[in-house]
């Protein structure tokens, strides 16, 4: 039995200890807002926060997480993740939508530790979230504007 | 130019379907005994509600709009909502959206443009009479399917007129409750407006409207007066998007389900000889283990479970009637180049030979390799099958397909399966096949009475994916004076969709119209022109990808149409516009021109390219300007100008095409999918990841209105993505490359 807090609710599970915390997140807990893309690292689409860092949680072994603190998109509530979110709803970024929680939570963890990002800035965090429909422009611009609204001097130039 | 075609092969479609399946006259069973459909809402209805067509439903508790077309990220909710939500007066927090039960009376009229076998820019009474005669047909065969970027061209006007006889009808309930003449009566915000301002909703009038007939005569209105089309909207679905809570297939649940993996022969449709459960039985989580068609299925307490357990089962694999080596394809491609092997010459101006011998000829042969669909969503469905019922909840763009599947393998009748379709995480051609439902269906066959979600693997998808079309180009043609006299393309590739139709289990050998897409239609007036495609047979089973086949072909004409203009000298959009014989194709032309401030060479390591191609009705150009780094080619901006007739969406209308410049380019530079051993060696985004955000340039985007019909936009973008950005380099490096993936001939930053 692992014991961990996920979005605020202490939750407890009984799987084998090499399992996936998405695997663990979407089908034992029932949260389905990490999607599967890849399983190796590669797509972005199951990032969450664990201990308040992005990770992606299909390399997170659920074994090694006893007692951590894991946020998925549904339990996100700090600021720059509201301004990342409020401003992808307003540029209208999704297309299928399927990678975009993970670009979400990507984002916002850009934007905790660089409030100021260049587009190199953005290429560089972002670079590991894909999205299959070409989102790209849009995701740039999202973030430059939510940049903007958490710190007014943001310059979206680069 | 006078296109020939027999009966049987406009019938059967050999003008192409594009994202697309033809269903031609071997129509699935129970489609075609259902002649008069009527409306699948009234099933279920409650005394206090009302449905006046199938696309309206009104209770007293809100009201349902019905989206048949599937929405697979094109956002096909929200724009066929929104063609109701005009006439009807509703903004679009006022209603709910539903797929809607899989139903004849949704077939899909936007079709008819790839069935007729004429130039879209054709309007002659002759190609016009074959349309109308196809929509005929279409409607005859009643079938429901998503393809094509044809939403918009189906819903456009049908939708506009069931918003519009909804609000009529109500009018009529309100008008017999009140007294009050219905020329009196407007409408607004869901509610009917009385004179004086005083309002009744429509929910209120949906008990009265269901008694009366609908009212059929409506006039639509004038787009001058839209309130929501062609404006800025906000596409429905996006916020649930935004907060996770969009339930997209794979994220349904039910009681009692349990979770299923597969594993399946990866040399394509060929049987398993044999299997060793072995350690699997025993590992954690798993409940069974049992073959299906091709392969073995795993059930077990959760995904990740079914998934390692697949993954240590043992099986012994026939070999596939494709070559196991990618050189052999390629040799096969090489060896279909013979008259004899012609599958069709499609286009046939002036006199080729005569030209070709009065001129120097040019020649050049180019290569598209097969790719992959790989949507991010990865195929899964829910399947629960009873004795006398089969259930099937997935995202799929041809809804009776799926029933009719279910019902083969269950051995049940169409009618007691039901299909509920779902938003997916993404298609581009590959949620039109349909590997996810008879592994769904097979497996929870076994299981009767307990629900199966199966999801494959991202390895187990790549492995089964029905890839893009591989194909060649080999071109001749002749410049004189300055001028290019003459084109000859040679076009070779698998047949996308022959290939669907035989898994469909309906064969032909009828043209296919995508092998040529893109170069036959070229609007260039060049006095010596001829296109011919060849089917490439024997290899790899191929799928619509999306834009079919004008992704290749458009790659191997409007490259070579480009070497042809420098050589003659020209500059190469200039030289385009000059060429164009169409007002509304020019006009593309000149804008994108305009856009990107179009005035010759760059220089200083720089390059700019052009290419202009159509398909689907829909004329795109895109100017792509790269530079030469030390470190490779950067991309650094990208124009395009398109023309669909008029643009509904705008927002999505940029996103759309956007999205379509990545997926062009982002294949084009990186991505093939080659067999070793009989297998793909390809299987995850490691090594065919298409574009990631550090090469993705800023993608400006323009909308035209001169074309004479309305068009879908999904696919129009990807083709003329591939060449323009060849074209760039050759104009930066001088280095013409004639083959997809362009990264293994030049590196990218
Ligand atoms: S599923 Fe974890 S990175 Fe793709
Ligand atoms: S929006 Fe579809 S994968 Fe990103």
């Amino acid at each position: 039995m692992i014991q961990l807090t996920v979005n605020g609710k202490e939750r407890q599970v009984d799987v084998v200890p090499d399992m996936p915390l998405l695997w663990v997140l979407r089908d034992e807990l029932g949260i389905t807002g990490p999607k599967y893309g890849c399983g190796i690292a590669q797509c972005g689409a199951c990032t969450v926060t664990i201990d308040g860092l992005p990770v992606r949680s299909c390399q997170a072994r659920i074994g090694l997480l006893e007692g951590a603190q894991v946020q998925t998109i549904e339990g996100m509530t700090t600021k720059p993740f509201r301004a990342v979110q409020q401003a992808w709803i307003e540029h209208q970024v999704p297309q299928c939508g399927y990678c975009q929680t993970g670009q979400i939570m990507q984002a916002a963890a850009l934007l905790a530790t660089t409030p100021n990002p260049t587009d190199d800035d953005i290429n560089a965090a972002m670079a590991g979230n894909l999205c299959r429909c070409g989102t790209y422009a849009r995701i740039r611009t999202a973030i430059h504007a939510a940049a903007t609204q958490l710190s007014p001097t943001h310059s979206t130039e680069s | 130019m006078s296109p020939t075609y027999s009966r049987r092969e406009f019938l059967i479609g050999s003008a192409a379907l594009a994202g697309g399946v033809a269903f031609g006259s071997y129509s699935l069973g129970v489609l075609a005994t259902t002649p008069e459909p009527n409306n699948p809402l009234l099933t279920g209805l409650g005394p206090e509600s009302a449905t006046f067509n199938p696309w309206v439903k009104i209770t007293p508790e809100g009201i349902t709009l019905v989206t048949p077309h599937a929405d697979v990220g094109q956002g096909v909710v929200a724009i066929q909502a929104a063609l109701i939500a005009e006439e009807m007066d509703l903004e679009l927090a006022q209603f709910d959206t539903d797929f809607g039960p899989p139903s004849p009376v949704y077939y899909n009229g936007g079709l008819v443009e790839e069935f007729a076998p004429f130039m879209a820019t054709d309007l002659s009474p002759e190609a016009e009479a074959a349309r109308a005669a196809a929509l005929q047909w279409l409607k005859e065969q009643g079938m429901q399917m998503t393809g094509g970027s044809s939403t918009v061209p189906d819903s456009y006007t049908k939708l506009r007129v069931a918003g519009a006889v909804a609000r009529e009808t109500l009018k009529a309930a309100a008008s017999k409750r009140t007294g009050i003449p219905v020329s009196e009566l407007g409408t607004k915000a869901g509610a009917v407006l009385l004179p004086g301002g005083a309002t009744i909703p429509y929910t209120a009038l949906a008990a009265a409207a269901a008694t009366l007939a609908p009212i059929e005569e409506v006039t639509l209105r004038d787009p001058s007066q839209w309130r929501l089309l062609g404006k800025t909207m906000q596409r429905l679905d996006v916020e649930a998007k935004c907060t996770g809570s969009l339930q997209f297939g794979i994220d349904l649940v039910m009681d009692g389900m349990v979770y299923a993996a597969v594993k399946l022969n990866p040399h394509k449709g060929a049987p398993m000889t044999g299997f060793n459960a072995g350690k699997a039985e025993t590992m954690p989580g798993v409940q069974q283990i049992f073959p299906v068609t091709n392969g073995i299925a795993v059930v077990a307490t959760n995904t990740w479970y079914a998934m390692k357990a697949a993954e240590a089962v043992e099986c012994q694999w026939a070999e596939a009637d494709y070559p196991s080596e990618q050189a052999d394809h390629w040799a096969m491609v090489e060896a279909t180049f013979t008259p004899d092997q012609a599958d069709k010459i499609w286009r046939k101006d002036g006199d080729m030979e005569k030209a070709l011998a009065t001129a120097e000829v040019l020649e050049a042969e180019y290569r598209v390799p097969y790719a992959a669909h790989q949507p991010l969503e990865p195929l899964n469905a829910v399947a629960l099958v009873r004795d006398d019922s089969v259930e099937v909840w997935t995202g799929h763009q041809i809804p009776q397909g799926v029933e009719q599947m279910a019902a083969a393998l269950t051995g049940l009748q169409p009618e007691q399966a039901t299909f509920y379709n779902q938003y997916s995480g993404g298609s581009f051609g590959h949620r039109l096949e349909f590997e996810h439902v008879r592994y769904a269906v097979e497996v929870a066959n076994k299981m009767r009475g307990t629900p199966v979600k199966l999801t494959f693997s991202r390895e187990e998808d790549f492995l089964q994916d029905f890839p893009r079309q591989i194909g060649m180009g080999r071109n001749r043609g002749a410049v004189k004076d300055g001028k290019i006299i003459a084109a000859d393309f040679h076009i070779a590739t698998t047949s996308a969709i022959r290939s669907m139709f035989g898994r469909m289990g309906m064969p032909s050998t009828d043209p296919d119209s995508q092998i040529p897409s893109g170069v036959w239609n070229m609007t260039y007036g060049i006095p010596n022109f001829r296109t011919t495609a060849y089917a490439v047979t024997g290899l790899s089973p191929t799928s619509s990808w999306r834009s079919v086949g004008a992704v290749t072909a458009g790659f191997i004409g409007e490259s070579f149409i480009d070497e042809l203009i420098h050589a003659a000298g020209q500059d190469p959009l200039q030289a385009r516009i000059e060429l164009c014989t169409v007002d509304y194709h020019r006009k593309v032309l000149e804008a994108v021109a305009k856009m990107a401030d179009w005035d010759g060479p760059l220089g200083n390591g720089q390059g700019r390219g052009v290419a202009f191609v159509e398909s689907f009705g829909v004329p795109v150009a895109e100017v792509i300007d790269v530079t030469a780094t030390d470190k490779g080619i950067r991309i650094d901006k990208v124009w395009v100008a398109a023309d669909v007739g008029g643009v509904l969406d705008p927002i999505n209308f940029e996103n759309q095409v956007q999205g379509g410049v990545v997926w062009g380019l982002g294949h084009a530079m990186n991505c093939e999918l080659t067999y070793a051993d009989g297998r793909v060696q390809q299987t995850n985004f490691h090594v065919h990841e298409g574009m990631r955000i550090h090469q993705c340039p800023p993608i400006e985007v323009m909308g035209l209105a001169n074309g004479p019909k309305i068009r879908g936009i999904g696919e129009p973008p990807v083709p003329p993505a591939g060449p323009a950005l060849a074209n760039a380099i050759f104009a930066a490096t001088g280095q013409r490359i004639r083959e997809m993936p362009f990264n293994k001939f030049i590196n990218f930053v």
